[in-house]
């Protein structure tokens, strides 16, 4: 039934469909953290779309060295030197509206999420562990954490939608009749290293593998000697790489916006799901679906464009009546 | 390889249990180096307790456990592991969306160096995993899951391996199998704690043995005496 949507939609809808792919690689990028976490520590992680929402952030404040001044409307400069004053760091690369500076800010926006979600874990979550505390506790947890994270950033930022770059935006023709903004083939190309990055990571390196373990059986990992604690930080890491790279992307792709992790929580928990929860290849291609979806369901025209996040919602409610354990079968 | 007389683990008075509720109530159990030691009991007895407890999986109320002489009662099971201890569960014993090769080489996670040969040496034992290693583990049949749970306990050329009822569930021609490769495994020199259900296979194939029953030592001793207990044959051997 999807497969009929996609290509009746692929035929005609084409612009939609690419629109589709782009944000659907963003939600992807999100989806595989979501899914990992879910995987190793066994919780629904609600910080997830903040946390994204935050490192865009981290992102624009290394590029401007700005927060929001006392007075509404007036920023404040804070940092004395950011990654805009590297030598030819904004001047526009190709026919993106970027320059290399933007891919060092994500970069250590990376970082910086990283060390953030493992700092956070060892305060908040390894101590829920220590308890043995259940799941419903640590995802009130994180529920808790999203909108501290929220608060904070409307705090520091304040309400108003932000960019990285104000330069005019080029179109590429590509094969096909596409047409789409340079920038977005970036967006693509960015997610789709990511992801392959992340599955190297997890197929072919040995803490790769630890973290897949642990996902299928906690137990049998610490049995057989598996530092549990140490794949746990390393599953926040990667999880706080792909987060950053999909929050700057997506604020790339739209604008920055307090509110954006809120509503990215339902397409990313829709996506996770759909693919099979602790499955990241699953949760990539469920992102995909999610993105496309809803980007074709805003051109019907008896549908007001508002109603897009509805899609999402359900998506959700279908995938949990018809398969509950997704396309692809739950588990990594 | 001969028995010596050096203990390598030993329990004494073993209190533990889940939680609130008590479980073991005093086990003492010994093995020496090189040696096959069967514990069986009625199902329910604390067997698989035990090795849990043994294992640092439990909280230990009182009592110790001693690993070549050392306390190690509480200690985390990578500790163990350091230590030549190796465990291999009753149930969900390997790790099924993992290949073959990908749960050895999670039995090897603290191991440095010389991974793949020790696999390579594994897989002698195993032909029959070597020619599925990249298949996934999910799909294997209950004695080659089993096999492959044996096979992932040896990754660190454990000094004692706890084995919780390696036969469970299989047809008569595997559990020789399987009882085979463990007699080759510890005539290599590893001593094995075995908790089995299959009384008689098991006590045939050790030296010596202890009978637990409602969290306590019941018997003890030669495995050949045990095998003619007129209370275990009665109780345990279906004779
Ligand atoms: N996770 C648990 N939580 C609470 N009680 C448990 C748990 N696991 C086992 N028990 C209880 O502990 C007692 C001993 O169980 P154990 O698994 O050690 O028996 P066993 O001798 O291994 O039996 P079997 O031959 O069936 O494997 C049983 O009464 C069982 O109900
Ligand atoms: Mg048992």
């Amino acid at each position: 039934m999807i497969l009929l949507f996609l290509i009746w939609a692929v035929i005609d809808r084409r612009d939609a469909v690419v629109i589709g792919v782009v944000e659907g690689s963003i939600l992807a990028l999100g989806a595989v953290g979501l899914t990992l976490v879910y995987g190793v520590l066994k919780f629904a992680h609600f910080a997830h779309g903040d946390s994204m929402m935050l490192s865009a952030y981290c992102a624009f404040l290394l590029l401007s060295g700005v927060v929001s001044g006392s007075r509404p409307g007036v920023d404040a400069e804070v940092l004395p030197i950011t990654v805009s004053d590297l030598p030819g760091a904004t001047t526009e690369v190709w026919k993106f509206s970027f320059g290399y500076g933007l891919l060092v800010a994500m970069a250590l926006s990376a970082l910086v999420t990283s060390g953030i979600l493992v700092v956070l874990d060892r305060l908040v979550y390894r101590r829920l562990r220590q308890r043995k505390s259940g799941i419903v506790i640590f995802s009130i947890a994180s529920l808790g954490l999203a909108i501290a994270i929220r608060s904070l950033v409307l705090m520091v930022w304040g309400p108003t939608p932000r960019k990285y770059t104000t330069t005019v935006r080029e179109n590429i023709d590509l094969p096909f009749d596409i047409t789409i903004l340079a920038d977005q083939l970036f967006i693509l190309a960015a997610a789709i290293t990511v992801t392959v990055l992340a599955y190297i990571l997890l197929f072919r390196t040995k803490l790769g593998k630890a973290m897949r373990a642990m996902a299928d059986n906690p137990e049998l990992a610490l049995i057989s000697g598996i530092r549990t604690e140490l794949v746990i930080a390393l599953t926040w890491a990667l999880a706080g790489g792909l987060v950053a790279v999909a929050g700057v992307l997506l604020a790339l792709q739209a604008q920055l916006d307090p509110q954006l992790g809120f509503v990215l929580l339902l397409p990313l928990f829709a996506a996770a799901i759909l693919g099979g929860v602790g499955n990241p290849q699953g949760a990539f291609f469920g992102g995909m679906i999610v993105g496309i979806v809803q980007a074709v369901v805003v051109t019907f025209d008896f549908l007001s464009p508002g109603y897009k996040f509805s899609v999402a919602f359900v998506i959700l409610i279908l995938i949990l009546l018809i398969r509950p354990r997704g396309l692809f079968g739950a588990r990594l | 390889m001969s028995v010596d007389s050096t203990v390598v683990l030993e329990t004494r008075e073993l209190v533990t249990g889940y939680g609130e509720l008590e479980i073991l109530h005093g086990v003492s159990v010994s093995v020496c180096s090189g040696e096959m030691v069967a514990v069986i009991g009625p199902n329910g007895a604390g067997k698989s307790t035990l090795l849990k407890g043994i294992f640092g999986l439990l909280p230990v109320q009182s009592g110790a456990v001693l690993l070549g002489g050392a306390d190690v009662t509480g200690k985390p099971p990578d500790r163990l592991v350091q230590n030549g201890l190796s465990y291999v569960p009753q149930v969900e014993n390997v790790f099924p969306s993992l290949t073959i090769q990908e749960n050895l080489e999670m039995g090897a996670f603290i191991r440095r160096n010389g991974v793949r040969e020790r696999i390579d040496e594994v897989f002698r034992l195993f032909p029959d995993l070597a020619k599925r290693k990249g298949e996934n583990t999910g799909k294997l049949s209950g004695g080659q899951r089993q096999m492959l749970a044996l096979a992932r306990g040896l990754m660190l050329d454990p000094k004692i391996l706890l084995l919780d009822e390696p036969s469970a569930g299989l047809s008569p021609k595997l559990v020789s199998a399987i009882f085979e490769r463990i007699n080759v495994v510890n005539k290599a020199g590893t001593a094995v704690l075995l908790v089995e259900q299959n009384a008689r296979e098991a006590l045939s194939l050790c030296r010596r043995g202890y009978v637990l029953a409602m969290g306590r030592n019941r018997l003890e001793g030669e495995a050949s005496n045990l095998l003619n207990n007129e209370e275990v044959g009665r109780l345990y051997l279906g004779a």
